[in-house]
């Protein structure tokens, strides 16, 4: 079976998206790269991740536009374009420029149908790298998708592999409201089996990686590969888990969760962004008030403590949850209640 | 015009700091020792010193993610810099901040930026508290070419323009935002037109000769320092190495560098004018070289060598008290 990397596998769904529907255009800062250079080489990013590369020269500068460092007009002129009938995918080079932007994002795209009576659809995807772990600081390396999933209107996206990553890609583009597409940065080079052509994953369908017995384990984008590492250790020990990956934040598959735990009675929840007004805390907010009856101990929230991103190597190491920090916390959580 | 001797040693040395200073870095960062993401100054030497030689510890600056220059221009401590870069607990930043978040307030240094357009809001702000605080102070917001297409540049010109506040605003155009160049992503070319549009005098100058900044910031800190308003200068410069360290270049021209080496570096041509008008000598020169190299080659053994930040710390500086 072929493998491919995350990056080539949303790059594969952009190509076969912007093959079948002219109205796909994709736009951001070096989306190609080059224009403007001495070299007269187009396409001499394609991205800074690369994850859009061989757009340009297969689709063209009409479609395939890069523009200046202005992510308030990238956002923007995506949602215009949208509403005049494109399918824009955006590219925020890092999840930290929705700073720059959030006006576009949850002011604009986030409420024009609401407003406009159901009248109008904002079809866009902002693209974004996210994530810790490769000492990029504290503004190259957040977890933003809590503070958009709290918004109305925007569907949230954070795939854990490459074969999800296609497949939401395809379904992301093809949805009619605004999506923000949270790519995590240490999964672009990690490789899954991933078939070739069109396939989707319809958002608000979890996907259970592993069926246990013991406990529910909730993980959120590349937390997912640290849990399969924490039950691979713990397996040694006959401890099995329910691992859930909700692959979309909103909407939210909060249904398999609860079915789980009716089976295991214990919950982790984890999650790389901070723990206050978190996705966990919102799980957990969930669980307490849809399924407190199957809880035989309190939820754990397995975070980052409430701080920035730190630079240094050893104390990025200790922000982020790894899987010896989840084996531990299993263990911990089996022995309570 | 004549300069003084100890003002053009002070200049020499650093901009030479600078240079060597990115010049080993570049080198370093191939041993894989230096965490994360690095975006190297080599080449605008001039720009920074040029800026920074007309302003005092009680100015302020809000620098960039190519920030290292600013800051040895500023006066940061190069050791203290080169430990928070390494990511270690004595850094200038406790190694929480890194390459791109270097600051130190005591030296007038807002801290580097890693968001395009984040620095020029702050800098009106500073300026604004001296303003308030009539001290005759001044603030420099430093940006490339890709900043002076952000909307929160826009404002913070027109914020400046509408208060006075003493704020000068360098736009240094290396030709490139990222991997795309300024002939493409700046759709009016010359930058400082948009500055006069704002309602500021601005004008262009050579960001590889020291004395062509030092001129043009000279009458920017003279109309702020008056109470007259803000001002934009747009130094014409290059970078000698790639938007960060691992970027190929492939949107610039094979011999780019190399010619822009031969022909627009901004040392070369410091030495020429000095020693062809006999301020300096070779000699004066050359000490400063090895001193300089001295004073660098310490900083990386000190940082090499150095302790890590202790993971107790992750959860320290988030506020003042909590």
């Amino acid at each position: 079976m072929r493998q491919l990397s995350m990056r080539d596998a949303i790059n594969e769904a952009l190509h076969l998206e912007m093959e079948r529907d002219a109205r796909v255009i994709v736009l951001g800062e070096d989306v190609s790269g080059g224009a403007g250079g001495t070299s007269g080489q187009r396409d001499a990013a394609g991205g800074v991740f690369g994850v859009t590369k061989g757009l340009l020269p297969r689709f063209g500068e009409e479609r395939v536009i890069d523009t200046p460092i202005s992510e308030s007009a990238i956002v923007g002129a995506a949602n215009g374009a949208a509403l005049a009938g494109l399918r824009p995918v955006a590219e925020l080079m890092f999840a930290d420029f929705l700073g720059v932007c959030f006006d576009q994002v949850f002011n604009q795209a986030a409420k024009f149908r609401y407003m406009f009576g159901g009248k109008t659809a904002c079809p866009i995807v902002i693209r974004t790298a996210t994530g810790a772990g490769m000492n990029m600081g504290a503004q190259h390396s957040q977890s933003m998708y809590a503070m958009v999933t709290g918004v109305p209107g925007l569907k949230v996206v954070v795939p854990s592999n490459a074969y999800d990553a296609k497949g939401l890609m395809l379904t992301a583009i093809r949805d009619d409201d605004p999506v923000i597409f949270f790519e995590h940065k240490a999964l672009y080079p990690r490789k899954s089996v991933v078939p070739e052509g069109d396939y989707t994953i319809p958002f608000g369908e979890a996907n259970i990686v592993r069926q246990g017995e013991h406990l529910t384990i909730v993980a959120i984008g590349r937390m997912v590969s640290f849990a399969e590492k924490a039950l691979d250790a713990l397996a040694k020990d006959g401890i099995t888990a329910d691992l859930i990956d909700p692959r979309t934040l909103s909407p939210l598959d909060d249904e398999t969760i609860y079915e789980s735990l009716e089976g295991t009675g214990r919950l982790m929840i984890i999650d790389e962004s901070p723990p206050r007004c978190s996705v966990a805390a919102d799980i957990a907010g969930l669980v307490a008030s849809n399924a407190f009856h199957a809880l035989r101990a309190p939820v754990v929230q397995l975070t980052p403590p409430h701080t920035p991103v730190p630079f240094a190597r050893e104390l990025e190491r200790a922000y982020i949850p790894g899987p010896q920090a989840i084996e531990a916390a299993a263990r911990q959580l089996l022995k309570a209640g | 015009m004549v300069f003084e001797r100890d003002f053009l040693i002070r200049a020499y040395r650093q901009m030479r700091t600078i240079r060597d200073f990115e010049e080993r870095l570049h080198l370093e960062i191939q041993t894989g020792e230096i965490p994360g993401f690095t975006h190297l100054y080599s080449g605008q030497e001039a720009v920074a010193v040029g800026v920074c030689e007309r302003l005092t510890d009680q100015d302020w600056i809000a620098s960039t993610h190519r920030g290292h220059g600013h800051c040895i221009a500023k006066g940061c401590d190069v050791t203290g810099m080169m430990l928070e870069i390494y990511g270690r607990a004595d850094g200038l930043c406790k190694g929480k901040g890194g390459s791109m978040h270097i600051a130190d307030m005591s030296k007038g240094m807002l801290g580097a930026n890693a968001i395009v357009g984040g620095g020029p809001p702050i800098a009106v702000g500073a300026a604004i508290a001296c303003k308030v605080q009539k001290n005759g102070h001044v603030a420099v917001a430093f940006g490339g070419d890709g900043s002076a297409n952000q909307g929160t540049v826009f404002e913070a010109m027109n914020l400046a323009v509408v208060l006075k506040a003493p704020a000068i605003f360098v736009f240094e155009n290396n030709g490139y935002s990222e991997h795309t160049g300024a002939d493409y992503a700046v759709g009016s070319k010359d930058i400082a037109g948009r500055a006069r549009g704002f309602g500021m005098p601005a004008e262009v100058c050579d960001g590889g000769d020291f004395f062509s900044v030092y001129e043009a910031m000279g009458r920017a800190t003279l109309r702020a320092r008056r109470g007259e308003g803000p001002s934009t200068i747009e130094p014409r410069t290059t970078r000698f190495f790639g938007h960060f360290e691992g970027d190929p270049m492939l949107y610039r021209a094979k011999d780019e560098v190399a010619r822009h080496r031969a022909t627009l570096d901004c040392l070369q041509n410091f030495r020429q004018r000095v020693t062809s008008e006999a301020w300096l000598s070779d000699a004066d020169l050359d000490a400063i070289d090895q001193d300089v190299a001295t004073q660098i080659d310490t900083a990386v053994t000190t940082a090499r060598s150095a302790a890590p930040p202790s993971p107790a710390e992750l959860e320290t500086d988030v506020y003042v008290s909590y």
